[in-house]
């Protein structure tokens, strides 16, 4: 795997994980569950937003599976394995969010078994046609506020939060350079050192993941890069349970030039920055009524997300998709039914492969993704 | 084989043919119709201008119940479906897709799909692919969670306004104006339906209880939820109570003798609806109460429709009163008041592979109610939909197993 001083400053801060990052923080700290959560209002409240991705991996789940079902998703169990083992690195809350019924669910088990944690739901709105949406998302960011704000006896200003605007704005705004650059010369940023990049922003303040972003943007367009024999394509389905590194590579091995993903979305969620002036909860509302990534945890009908996936891959210059969904999700599986059938009546080739966060051998799926890079560049 | 007896059961059977007869002739007459999800609905709003709702779960469920759903499941499988995805959905989008639905077939295509978001993700999903396969305009009304425990203004008034944007296309639809009166005589019927329910529902207190509140709940929801707002409804739940109140005074249940009374929390295997119920009857097992029979809304406790604030008690029904929009904690809370307050001796979870709403997390439920409040909690594992998750001979072997030992810990505790 290649490296450079900026790249192994982001694999320390992951392999340090939420820990680390509350130890660098010295204050209170949130356990932010996908997808999206508005990071600015805890930052304001001087409390760190930290990703909480589950254990990938790293815990045998030995509690958890007795709560939930084996139809259950990983990232739920090994995310409550977390608690029960004493591994959630000095979090003392948790944030989850309307995604999906799991997700909601396990927002209960948490707070039942964990009664000592700081437990919020967030409903966000799923009908960005109504007139009320705007007064609802400013309700509902006020009531999180004011519940974080009892939680740690702190109260965060307007003020407060615009500054937090200015820097989670920045941030997002140099992600969506990355992912720019990585589009236009897949050659000179591999799919994944981007993904490093971006997920050492989640265990990290806005500003110090900026300046790693402004030193590795700067480093990435000095590079030369040879162009090689791949396919492009967007990747689409782990926006929440996410994929081991293995599997990313994988897909680079195999002929893949990853030119756009939703890895981490909720971290890269709005597509333009967030108003920076006036009544900052209008200004995240309104980001996120209409500023918003398309999702398959997000309902938007005025642009469907099937029909959306074919401008992308248009405005990508992609030759396919490779659909992605973590096992067992809900959202993944069922928006893979309507982009199939779009992507066929497009000619669009797609391909489709599972995965878990736990896994660790990729063989049989790499012959697949090869067969597939191959069946393209060749035709 | 347990058979329930009394006029109920067929007067229920004969008002959900008579709406079964309305949606096939709505195909023929052009007769406005619309989707709409069963939990937490606003049908009264769909009522108000006799447009016809059309319940694509209970479409699902009847062809469960007899034995048809698995080939419009493996057709939607064909179309790209999971085997982990809702066969609700499943059976939906394939019967959609071999024609059963449409001017040729038993119903219609609805001229609005209205989504109320209640709770269930997959309700969004459901609803966002019929939209696409049917080409129909898709109207979503995005209820918040009830994430504390009092409704919240600002919710009330964001699905209040919500819903009068739904009757702003309600009357595109149907070119008829929006009639506040006629809504306000619709939610009086349904307040005297959900008078009647709860009242049904509150005679199994009695021992023996009238009917099973699981087994024979799921007939009684036809009215309950399908025919809500209606004046049939409000009478049958009339007829019904004093059809149950006369079994109280007689002593009359749904078996022979009530050995064990039960609460039952998840939806039944359809497919295997009556094999199914034979292996409680076999043990003299009632379902006193039910969480499933509360999807459509919770009227044990006195909430009901109100004409004098349609609109505001519509909305406060969408957001508290209906069990999917509410927490899982708060499934514990009403759980633990059907046990004491209807005297169960146990506790049965059915948690069913397609719907996580209802089964993700069960095993935290059944932790709780055997270790913390000392309730015999049995769990079975299958699907309401998908014939293929059920085991007959595994299902009796832990259902027997149960009871058998819950006799033993009575026999003993009685020496």
């Amino acid at each position: 795997m290649e490296t450079t001083p900026v790249l192994e400053r982001c694999r320390a801060i992951l392999a340090g994980g939420a820990a680390d990052a509350v130890a660098r923080w010295k204050g209170p700290a949130i356990g932010c569950f996908p997808v999206y959560t508005p990071f600015e209002l805890y930052h304001a409240a001087g409390v760190l937003p930290v990703g909480l991705f589950g254990a990938e991996g790293r815990v045998e789940l030995a509690h958890a599976d007795a709560r939930f079902q084996s139809f259950v998703c990983s990232i739920a169990k090994s995310t409550l394995e977390l608690a029960f083992q004493k591994k959630l690195g000095g979090l003392g809350g948790l944030v989850f969010h309307s995604i999906c019924d799991v997700a909601r669910n396990l927002a209960s088990v948490y707070k039942r078994n964990f009664p000592e944690l700081f437990i919020e739901y967030i409903h966000l709105p799923q009908n960005p046609n109504s007139a009320a949406g705007p007064a609802y998302m400013q309700s509902e960011l006020r009531r999180v506020l004011g519940r974080v704000e009892q939680w740690v006896e702190r109260k965060a200003s307007d003020d407060d939060l615009r500054r937090s605007i200015c820097l989670y704005n920045r941030a997002r705004a140099l992600m969506r350079e990355l992912y720019a650059l990585r589009s236009a010369s897949p050659e000179k940023v591999s799919a994944v050192e981007a993904y490093q990049l971006v997920r050492a922003g989640t265990y990290l303040a806005p500003e110090a993941h900026s300046e790693i972003l402004v030193d590795a943007l700067a480093e990435i367009r000095a590079r030369q890069g040879k162009r090689m024999d791949r396919i492009r394509v967007i990747i689409e389905g782990a926006f929440c349970e996410q994929p081991p590194l293995g599997l990313i590579e994988m897909l680079e091995r195999a002929g893949c030039y990853v030119v756009d993903d939703d890895w981490v979305a909720g971290w890269r969620w709005f597509t333009s920055d967030v108003k920076e002036t006036g009544d900052p909860y209008a200004a995240l509302a309104e980001a996120y009524l209409n500023a918003s990534r398309p999702s398959s945890t997000r309902h938007d009908w005025r642009r469907p997300r099937h029909e959306e996936l074919v401008e992308r891959v248009r405005a990508h210059k992609a030759q396919a998709v490779v659909f992605t969904p973590a096992k067992f999700c809900e959202p993944a599986l069922f928006d893979y039914v309507l982009f199939r059938r779009t992507l066929d009546r497009e000619k669009i080739p797609h391909l489709l492969i599972e995965f878990e966060e736990k896994m660790w051998t990729f063989e049989r799926t790499r012959t697949e993704v090869e067969t597939f890079a191959e069946s393209l560049l060749f035709d | 084989m347990a058979e329930y007896k009394g006029s109920v059961h067929e007067h229920s059977k004969k008002i959900m043919t008579d709406w079964y007869g309305q949606l096939a002739q709505a195909c023929h007459t052009g007769a406005p119709s619309a989707y709409i999800m069963i939990t937490g609905n606003c049908v009264e709003i769909l009522r108000a201008f006799d447009i016809v709702p059309i319940f694509p779960e209970v479409n699902a469920l009847q062809l469960a119940i007899r034995k048809q759903s698995l080939p419009f499941i493996l057709k939607s499988e064909e179309m790209g479906y999971s085997s982990d995805n809702c066969a609700y959905v499943k059976c939906d989008a394939g019967f959609t897709a071999e024609g059963g639905i449409g001017p040729d077939a038993k119903i219609p295509t609805p001229n609005l799909i209205v989504c109320n978001f209640v709770g269930c993700n997959v309700y969004i999903k459901w609803f966002e692919h019929c939209a696409e396969y049917l080409k129909a305009p898709l109207f979503m009304i995005d209820v918040p969670f009830l994430r504390e425990d009092e409704l919240r203004k600002d919710d009330l008034t964001y699905v209040v306004a919500q819903l009068k944007e739904l009757i702003a296309v309600c009357e595109k639809v149907t070119g008829k104006k929006f009639d506040i009166d006629k809504l306000r005589e619709v939610c009086d019927h349904s307040r005297r339906a959900e008078d009647g329910w709860a009242r049904a529902k509150d005679l199994c207190k009695s021992s023996p209880a009238p009917f099973d509140a699981y087994f024979d709940s799921i007939n009684m929801m036809g009215p309950i939820n399908v025919l809500r707002g209606s004046k049939e409804a409000a009478d049958f739940f009339d007829a019904a109570v004093v059809e149950f109140e006369e079994a109280v005074a007689a002593g009359r249940g749904p078996l022979p003798e009530e050995k064990v009374r039960i609460v039952v929390e998840g939806p039944p295997p359809y497919p295997y609806y009556r094999a199914f119920r034979d292996l409680f009857a076999a043990w003299g097992a009632v379902a006193v109460q039910s969480t499933y029979s509360t999807v459509g809304g919770i009227w044990e406790w006195g909430y009901r429709h109100d004409s004098k604030k349609p609109l505001e008690s519509i909305a406060e029904h969408m957001i508290v009163h209906n069990i999917c929009n509410r927490p899982l904690l708060k499934r514990y809370d009403q759980i633990k008041r059907y046990v004491e307050e209807w005297k169960a001796d146990a506790l049965v979870i059915h948690s069913i592979k397609s719907c996580r709403l209802f089964s993700a997390g069960q095993g935290d439920m059944r932790d709780y109610f055997t270790n913390t409040l000392h309730v015999p909690t049995l769990m079975v594992e299958s699907d309401l939909e998908d014939p293929r998750y059920y085991a007959h001979a595994q299902m009796k072997n832990r259902i027997d197993a149960f009871f058998e030992s819950l006799e033993h810990r009575r026999l003993v505790a009685r020496s």
